[in-house]
């Protein structure tokens, strides 16, 4: 089963002449199945490290290991066709496709396998009704309201199966009624179906749900 | 005016491509949003995001590779009429100059060539439409008697008057030419000249003289058609003999002599031989192959095809630059898209892909519009200072072709900024 | 309340790649417009220049050229008798009968052949033909098998080198001089005594008559008498005008033609523009509404795009300007179709076709400005408030 270890990680970013160093010889352990909230002041460096999880954004040094892989290994293609297999992203912005209905959004990961057209729509199907949207599927994004979009999101980030789920601000945009259901629906998903997810939030009620709850500040955990 | 009406007609043409493409946009979203995704549905979604920009840049694409191709068909008619007339006949003229006559006396010596099977003349006669001096078609004077069954094999009659008297035809004269061989006013005239006349069969019509001054009517006693590309349809022919009478006061001057050949193998060697017969006559001659005295005419253009070069580069220059800008802007607008399809483990290579098989779509849409557009319009098109207009399939792939490649390097900077784009930077944009 | 323009200029300012590249498409339709007009004037002013108000032409009834008429010696002889030819030093008549011949040459670095004029004259041609002046070489001996060539054809054609000779007939003619005629289409045309060329050529025949007139308000007077006199049979022209007519034509075609081809172009230009100033609009929407809110009218937003769009055209058509500036004066040649002979001439690029080609890019501009800039004046601004 997946666990996500973080060792020792600095993260520096050069703008113009200065050096910013946004996590600073961080660790963290997310043993699998576990549900973290990575809270901190903005600027702390939570989505930095939640991207490096991801795969999306490369260490200054230090390593990031998802499961049996060190992702600070693969690069480029691979790099790609692994997040495709293990990684679900949720945005806070949801970043759907607008051009896409919410069908053809959540079918858009599976492209990347093999698999029959029929097969793509069903799996699909079966995404978007587990988040309660069974009724929607042909709706464009902007026929759907914030909440439901989200949840088009999450859909899409779970129809490949991934073992992780990484989750920025997902509630960061919606009212407290929608947030409420997504945060319900990402408890279900760690609970019932055993997804590893690190949530980045600003929310205190919103980070409650998790099972443990990591404060950053300056680059490094500070509990 | 035909140009304006034809300006009137492309736009029309450019406006239903406008309204239909606007259907075609609704109904491939209709149709999209019921299928299931698939790399190619990706790619036309994708064309309809901004439907408007795409079939704007689709009918820019168009209106350029319409342009390109037309500005190719008239190279082709150029180049295609330095092909056509015959290699197998000689036309021998003035040497100093096409304008000058020569003797009639010249036809027995030449005729007594070896290798030489008949001799006929023909005469520009270079009169105008009295009604509209700058409505041109030709006139020719001709010996009917050897200058028809000379070239039986490139015209057909369609419509000739009966004649009213029975005559013995020379050999060799279609029996449709009975009428016009039994009348000394009689012309024959091409299909196309009696369309656009509004002539009719047995109409007498009247030519004003410039080169032969006067009034000169003639009666329509056959009509023909073309065979071969090489003979033209807006033309009028009338008897040799008649002109003379009337014109020259018979000093039987001719302008050019038609030698048919018994050898036509020997084509360049009986030139010679004529004109080396003539050398030191009052009137020296120039002797060439048919085809080689018709490429003289097409010649006088000089420039002509350099300039029309240029202007085709220029216009697709114009376009790559609005093609380029499109692209540009469709990709600025979707950098935040990019990098989610790369979070979702879509690869740098694909994005690539999707950025430029977009473009050529486009361009590829627009180009195939422009050039077919050009080539069945501008085969309509019949200017009377060239040949028919023609457009070459070999015009329209190269134009095609072209359409494709400027879709690919104005696609090429931004499925470039696509491919190397990092998606922390992508995401940072929301 | 208008929005002060030099919003709009810092906004095209703003995006020099997407300012650019529009404005370069606009700028190469402007271009080939003015280089099809410069083309057209430039054929034309060859030929314009040719003719003179002063002098007046005569050919045989009907002619459309000189190459289809025919002026017998007597007629030349009485023409130039008439008291109403001026006259020069010696009381010699500024007249002067001419045999016009085409002779058919080699194009020199280019295939095929074209036809040339050869014009025999009276000696006096040249004296009330002021323009025409002997650049190389010298002039024709008057009685010698001597021939002057123009300076537009001489580099442009087989034979034509000082030294060179030419066969007419069966008499050999040397090149002995090059000769300008202030660009007007004599400088495509070769010379040579009309006494030695016209038995060579046509037997006793010219093929028209030029004089000055001494009196040039007479002309409509002059024109009906000699057109009447049985003797003569001739139409009179005045020589300018007779030149102008034989340009009209391909003039004519030239145009029509670039304009065709423009238009075309700038169907493709204003598609670009209007892919621009979406782009613009869409990419300030926030400003837009911005705007609304302050209190500007949508008619002052609207205007303001246009503005825009306005401006940016203006910059591809001062850019095409510029583009088809560098060929003015180029020479080029071709055939005029009117009197079948070659005629060599430059481009001119006058200013008037510098500001069609200006107004041209205005209304690429405000055509495809137009629905842009109202999409952006009737933005709900519920919406974009939204998206603020």
């Amino acid at each position: 089963m997946a666990s996500v270890q973080v060792s020792n990680v600095r993260k520096v970013y050069q703008r113009d002449q200065q050096q910013i160093p946004v996590l600073d010889g961080l660790s963290l352990d997310v043993v699998s199945g576990d549900f973290v909230a990575l809270m901190g002041p903005s600027g702390s460096g939570k989505t930095t490290l939640l991207n490096l999880i991801g795969g999306i954004d490369q260490p200054t040094s230090g390593e990031v290991r998802v499961g049996e892989e060190s992702i600070g290994r693969l690069s480029g293609r691979a790099l790609a066709k692994w997040r495709a297999r293990n990684i679900g992203f949720i945005f806070q912005l949801y970043n759907l496709i607008p051009v896409l209905t919410a069908i053809q959004n959540v079918e858009l990961p599976l492209l990347l396998v093999k698999m029959s057209g029929k097969e793509r729509r069903q799996r699909a199907l079966t995404a978007l009704e587990l988040v309660g949207l069974g009724d929607r599927i042909h709706h464009y994004p902007r026929q759907l309201s914030g909440g439901q979009e989200q949840r088009v999101a999450i859909a899409r980030a779970i129809v490949s199966d991934p073992s992780v789920l990484l989750a920025d601000e997902p509630t960061g945009d919606l009212d407290r009624k929608s947030a409420e259901e997504i945060l319900l629906l990402l408890e279900r998903l760690n609970q019932e179906f055993q997804k590893t997810i690190v949530m980045v939030t600003h929310d205190p009620h919103a980070a409650e749900r998790a099972r443990r709850v990591v404060h950053l500040d300056k680059g490094v955990l500070s509990n | 005016m035909q140009i304006l009406l034809a300006l009137v007609a492309l736009i029309a043409v450019f406006g239903l491509a406008w309204a239909l493409l606007w259907a075609v946009g609704w109904g491939l979203r209709r149709l999209l949003g019921r299928t299931t995704v698939s790399p190619l549905t990706f790619l036309f979604v994708g064309l309809t995001r901004n439907w408007i920009r795409t079939v704007l840049t689709v009918m820019s694409v168009a209106a350029a590779l319409f342009l390109y191709v037309a500005l190719g068909g008239v190279l082709d008619t150029l180049k295609g009429a330095i092909q056509v007339g015959s290699e197998q006949r000689l036309i021998t003229r003035n040497g100093i100059s096409l304008v000058f006559p020569l003797p009639i006396a010249y036809r027995e010596r030449i005729a007594a060539v070896p290798g030489v099977q008949t001799v006929s003349c023909s005469n520009w006669f270079g009169g105008q439409d009295p009604n509209d001096p700058h409505n041109f078609y030709a006139q020719f004077a001709v010996d009917a008697a050897t200058y028809f069954p000379m070239y039986a094999k490139d015209v057909e009659f369609v419509e000739a008057s009966k004649p009213q008297v029975q005559v013995a035809l020379a050999p060799g004269v279609d029996p449709a030419l009975a009428a016009f061989m039994s009348e000394q006013t009689a012309c024959v005239v091409g299909v196309k000249l009696m369309k656009k006349m509004g002539w009719k069969l047995g109409q007498t019509v009247t030519v004003k003289g410039t080169i032969y001054p006067g009034n000169w009517p003639f009666t329509i006693r056959a009509v023909y058609r073309a065979k071969v590309k090489s003979m033209r349809e807006e033309t009028m022919f009338f008897h040799w003999q008649y002109l003379n009478q009337m014109g020259m006061g018979g000093q039987s001057f001719v302008g050019v002599y038609h030698l048919a050949l018994s050898q036509p193998e020997r084509a360049a060697d009986i030139a010679m031989q004529v004109d080396a017969m003539f050398e030191n006559s009052s009137a020296a001659t120039h002797t060439e192959t048919e085809r080689a005295f018709e490429a003289g005419f097409v010649s006088m253009y000089g420039n002509i095809p350099f300039v029309l070069r240029i202007i085709g580069l220029a216009v697709v220059f114009a376009i790559l630059l609005v093609a380029a800008n499109t692209m540009l802007m469709s990709f600025r607008e979707r950098t935040t898209e990019f990098g989610v399809l790369k979070t979702l483990g879509y690869s740098d290579g694909t994005v690539f892909a999707i950025v430029l098989a977009e473009a050529a779509v486009i361009t590829l849409g627009g180009g195939l519009l422009g050039a077919l557009l050009a080539k069945s319009l501008v085969q309509k098109f019949d200017l009377a200072v060239l040949p028919p207009m023609r457009v070459d399939w070999s015009t329209v792939y190269g134009g095609v072709g072209v359409a494709v490649l400027l879709g690919a390097v104005s696609a090429l900077i931004p499925a470039w900024q696509a491919m190397k784009l990092r998606i922390v930077d992508a995401l940072r944009r929301v | 309340m208008a929005i002060p323009i030099s919003y709009n200029v810092r906004n095209i300012l703003h995006r020099p790649a997407a300012t650019l590249t529009t404005a370069l498409g606009i700028a190469f339709t402007v271009a080939i417009l003015i280089g099809a007009l410069a083309l057209a004037s430039g054929f034309q002013a060859a030929l314009l220049e040719t003719g003179s108000d002063d002098n007046l032409l005569l050919m045989r009834k009907g002619a459309d050229g000189e190459i289809s008429s025919g002026v017998t010696r007597d007629a030349a002889n009485i023409i130039r008798a008439l008291p109403d030819v001026a006259t020069g030093e010696g009381g010699r008549p500024l007249a002067s009968a001419e045999v016009v011949v085409l002779t058919n040459k080699p194009r020199l670095g280019q295939p095929g052949t074209s036809n040339l004029t050869v014009r025999g004259v009276d000696p006096e041609a040249l004296k009330f033909r002021s323009r025409v002046r002997i650049v190389e070489g010298r002039m024709f001996e008057p009685g010698a098998a001597e021939i002057i060539v123009g300076r537009r054809i001489a580099k442009r054609f087989a034979d034509c080198r000082i030294g060179d000779k030419m066969r007419f007939g069966q008499q050999d003619f040397t090149v002995v001089g090059h000769f300008e005629a202030g660009g007007s289409s004599f400088e495509s045309e070769i010379w040579g005594d009309n006494k030695v060329l016209m038995p060579v050529f046509r037997g006793d025949v010219f093929q028209s008559v030029t004089f000055r007139m001494k009196n040039p308000a007479r002309f409509a007077a002059l024109k009906r008498e000699l057109e009447a006199d049985p003797r003569l049979g001739v139409d009179v022209h005045r020589e300018r005008e007779f030149y102008n007519d034989q340009a009209g034509l391909l003039a004519t075609t030239i145009r029509i033609a670039g304009v065709f081809i423009v238009i075309i172009m700038a169907v493709g230009a204003i598609f670009g523009a209007m892919n621009t100033m979406f782009a613009a609009v869409s990419a300030r929407t926030r400003e837009i509404s911005t705007l609304l809110i302050l209190g500007f009218s949508p008619l002052a937003v609207m205007l303001s795009f246009m503005l825009e769009s306005l401006f940016l055209a203006l910059l591809g058509g001062a850019l095409g300007c510029l583009i088809a500036l560098p060929i003015n004066g180029i020479v080029t040649s071709t055939t005029n179709f009117s009197s079948f002979s070659e005629v060599a001439f430059a481009f001119r690029v006058t200013p008037l076709a510098m500001g069609v080609g200006l107004v041209f890019a205005a209304m690429m501009g405000v055509v495809g400005g137009f629905l842009p800039s109202l999409h952006a004046a009737r933005q709900p601004l519920a919406q974009s408030v939204r998206e603020l």
